[in-house]
């Protein structure tokens, strides 16, 4: 089991006000699982995506990330997880405008502390993957919504991560697009890596081998899926 | 830290006019700190040299009457004033600080100088021993200095300097020439030339009379010729010269005291030998205009410091600005210290790229000056040196607080910041 969190709670402060957003959230991951997490806007889907990416920290419970306590760890321990064991996709792709595509895609591996020109092969390689060769040098706002993405996943994935997390990641592409960028997720997880994503749209959920559902700050399984 | 740098000059060059901005305060107050320490620097070394006389380091050592240096020109010495034996020149000799020492007696502004039946305007005679030439820097031009003849055995010849060679002889070869020095003939046997020359500076009435009496030329005669021409033996003047610079004031006081030895005057008279310290006079004066600049620096470093805070304010937006990049990195695993570093960094790159405009502006400004204030500048690769790295620890001070809050940005907070 790569994720197991038990009684998970998340209050966030209204003022002086605990408003609470996640009660009790039970929820295990296997390594090569691929899990869809739909719910209403606002149920606390991406507050839940965002303590599993370790970017934020629970209010009780307990969460064992690739066996270990998440809340014991350091700042740096955080950043090294985040870093080698945890891939991010987000819905509005967050690439950095000023720097090329290859460069976006390299910096993982800079705080990871690779070599420039290894770090270049990398990157290059990774961009291949997902087919963006002919781009390497381009900036980000030459890109289309679904090149943006697929350097986000190229990003996401240069440090060979256990885990990627998706939150919305075809909320902002349109249906052809946003079954490509599925299809790399369909690749990737027969590659053996672990697939969390949260999305709203049923077709898009299809694609999971589980689908998930939050409700009012609740988890539960709703059956439906690729393994069903 | 190489990318770092080249991130820095990418964000700055996307700015620019927001940098430019930034920076003006930096400029400013490094332009104005290299302007004002090479305007000391060249004012104290003007001074020095003026007053001593570019590594000649002479002492002059004059007998005073209270505080006024007697001048045997107008004035008969006091009894009890011996002329300076041989013995009391060589034990002055044997001083450590003095390297060589002369003893001259001089009248000045003469109207009895004729070659023929032309007169030196204001002519001014000076009865030298051997070593005077060596102590003063002179130099042999034309024919040939006195011999130990010369000096020995009363000859009347003379040697003259070019001042005077071009007003008495008017482009005539002046060797071999007689000329006549109050109704005594002199021969000329040479031309004597200063072997380094600085411009005087006038600053008082008796500069000018100095430069005066330089400016209408001189004529040297031995030393025991001098009683044949002035019908007079007053005591000497005495000038040593010093090892070096540093060894002036000894020299002068050691030299003082072993002439006051000599003395047999009686105390309410009050007559005195004393060195006059010209590295003293310059030390005073260097501090005068040394404590006045330093007044400069300070009003100069606020202007740094308000261009610190400037900076400081710019990050402070810079790092507000790009919450959603810091918040990105975050996520992507870049730790505390990466963040910290890299906005330290862009502080720095912007204040020291401040400071190497402003060392550039303060070498032109501090040329301007000298042109329009007439005012020496001299600029030191040492200010150069300390005003970048200063301005560049400026950047990193004043980067401090934004640097460390972005470097504490919560990732998520970071990540949801519009
Ligand atoms: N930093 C925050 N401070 C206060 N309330 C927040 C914060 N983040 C999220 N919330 C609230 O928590 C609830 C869940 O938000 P979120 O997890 O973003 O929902 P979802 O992603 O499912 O649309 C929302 O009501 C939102 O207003
Ligand atoms: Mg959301």
């Amino acid at each position: 089991m790569i994720l197991d969190m038990n009684g998970i709670y998340k209050d966030y402060l209204l003022g002086k006000e605990p408003v609470p957003v996640l009660k009790d959230v039970n929820l295990q991951v296997d390594e090569g699982d691929y899990i869809a997490i739909m719910g209403p806007s606002g149920s606390g889907k991406s507050t839940l995506m965002n303590i599993i990416g370790c970017l934020d920290k629970q209010t009780a419970g307990s969460f064992i990330f690739d066996g270990m306590d998440i809340s014991q760890c350091s700042d740096k321990e955080l950043s090294d997880i985040r870093n080698r064991k945890i891939g991010f996709v987000f819905q509005n792709f967050n690439l950095l405008p000023r720097q090329s595509v290859l460069e976006n895609v390299e910096l993982p591996l800079l705080y990871a502390g690779v070599g420039k020109r290894e770090r270049r092969e990398m990157a290059k390689q990774a961009l291949i993957k997902v087919g963006l060769e002919e781009r390497i040098n381009f900036k980000p706002t030459q890109l289309s919504g679904g090149q943006k993405q697929r350097v986000a996943i190229a990003r996401a994935m240069i440090n060979n991560p256990k885990m990627l997390l998706a939150d919305e990641p075809t909320g902002a592409l349109d249906t052809k697009s946003g079954e490509q960028i599925m299809k790399l997720f369909y690749e990737l997880n027969s590659e053996g890596v672990t697939i969390v994503m949260i999305t709203h749209e049923r077709e898009i959920a299809e694609y999971a081998r589980k689908i998930m559902l939050i409700r009012d700050g609740e988890i539960s399984d709703c059956g439906g899926g690729a393994e069903q | 830290m190489i990318e770092n740098i080249s991130l820095s000059f990418k964000g700055m060059l996307s700015h620019k006019i927001r940098s430019l901005l930034t920076m003006l305060g930096i400029i400013i107050g490094i332009a104005s700190i290299i302007a004002i320490v090479s305007t000391i620097k060249g004012t104290n070394e003007q001074i020095k040299n003026n007053l001593i006389g570019s590594g000649n380091n002479t002492v002059n050592i004059q007998l005073f009457q209270g505080d006024w240096a007697m001048d045997f020109q107008y004035e008969s010495a006091p009894s009890g004033v011996p002329a300076i034996s041989r013995e009391t020149k060589e034990k002055i000799e044997n001083i450590d600080e003095v390297e060589r020492v002369s003893l001259y007696r001089q009248r000045q502004y003469l109207d009895s100088i004729y070659y023929l039946n032309k007169q030196l305007a204001g002519g001014n005679v000076t009865g030298i021993d051997e070593n005077y030439f060596d102590v003063m820097n002179y130099r042999i031009k034309l024919g040939k200095g006195f011999s130990e003849n010369d000096f020995k055995n009363n000859q009347k010849t003379a040697v003259i300097d070019s001042i005077v060679a071009k007003n008495l002889f008017e482009g005539e070869e002046p060797i071999g020439k007689v000329i006549d020095i109050c109704g005594e003939p002199f021969k000329v046997i040479g031309v004597a030339v200063k072997s380094n020359t600085f411009e005087p500076v006038i600053e008082t009435v008796e500069d000018y009379h100095t430069y005066k009496s330089d400016a209408s030329g001189k004529i040297f005669i031995p030393e025991r010729s001098w009683p044949i021409a002035f019908k007079f033996d007053e005591p000497q003047n005495c000038i040593v010269k010093a090892v070096d610079t540093d060894a002036m004031t000894q020299a002068g006081k050691k030299a003082a005291d072993i002439l006051n030895n000599t003395l047999s005057v009686s105390e309410d008279i009050n007559v005195k030998y004393k060195g006059e310290s010209l590295l003293e006079q310059a030390k005073s004066m260097q501090d005068l205009s040394n404590s006045t600049n330093k007044m400069l620096v300070w009003i100069a470093s606020i202007s740094l410091l308000v261009g610190g805070i400037g900076v400081m304010n710019i990050m402070l937006v810079s790092v507000t600005e790009r919450t959603r990049e810091i918040g990105l990195k975050k996520a992507l695993g870049a730790r505390k210290k990466r963040i910290l570093v890299q906005f330290l960094t862009e502080a720095s790159v912007l204040t020291s790229i401040g400071g190497i405009i402003g060392v550039i502006s303060g070498i032109i400004l501090a040329q301007v000056i000298s042109k329009f204030a007439d005012v020496p500048v001299s600029i030191s690769g040492v200010s150069i040196v300390i005003s970048v790295v200063f301005s560049m620890a400026v950047g990193i001070i004043f980067g401090l607080i934004p640097s460390v809050k972005a470097a504490n940005l919560n990732p998520i907070d970071a990540l949801r910041y519009e």
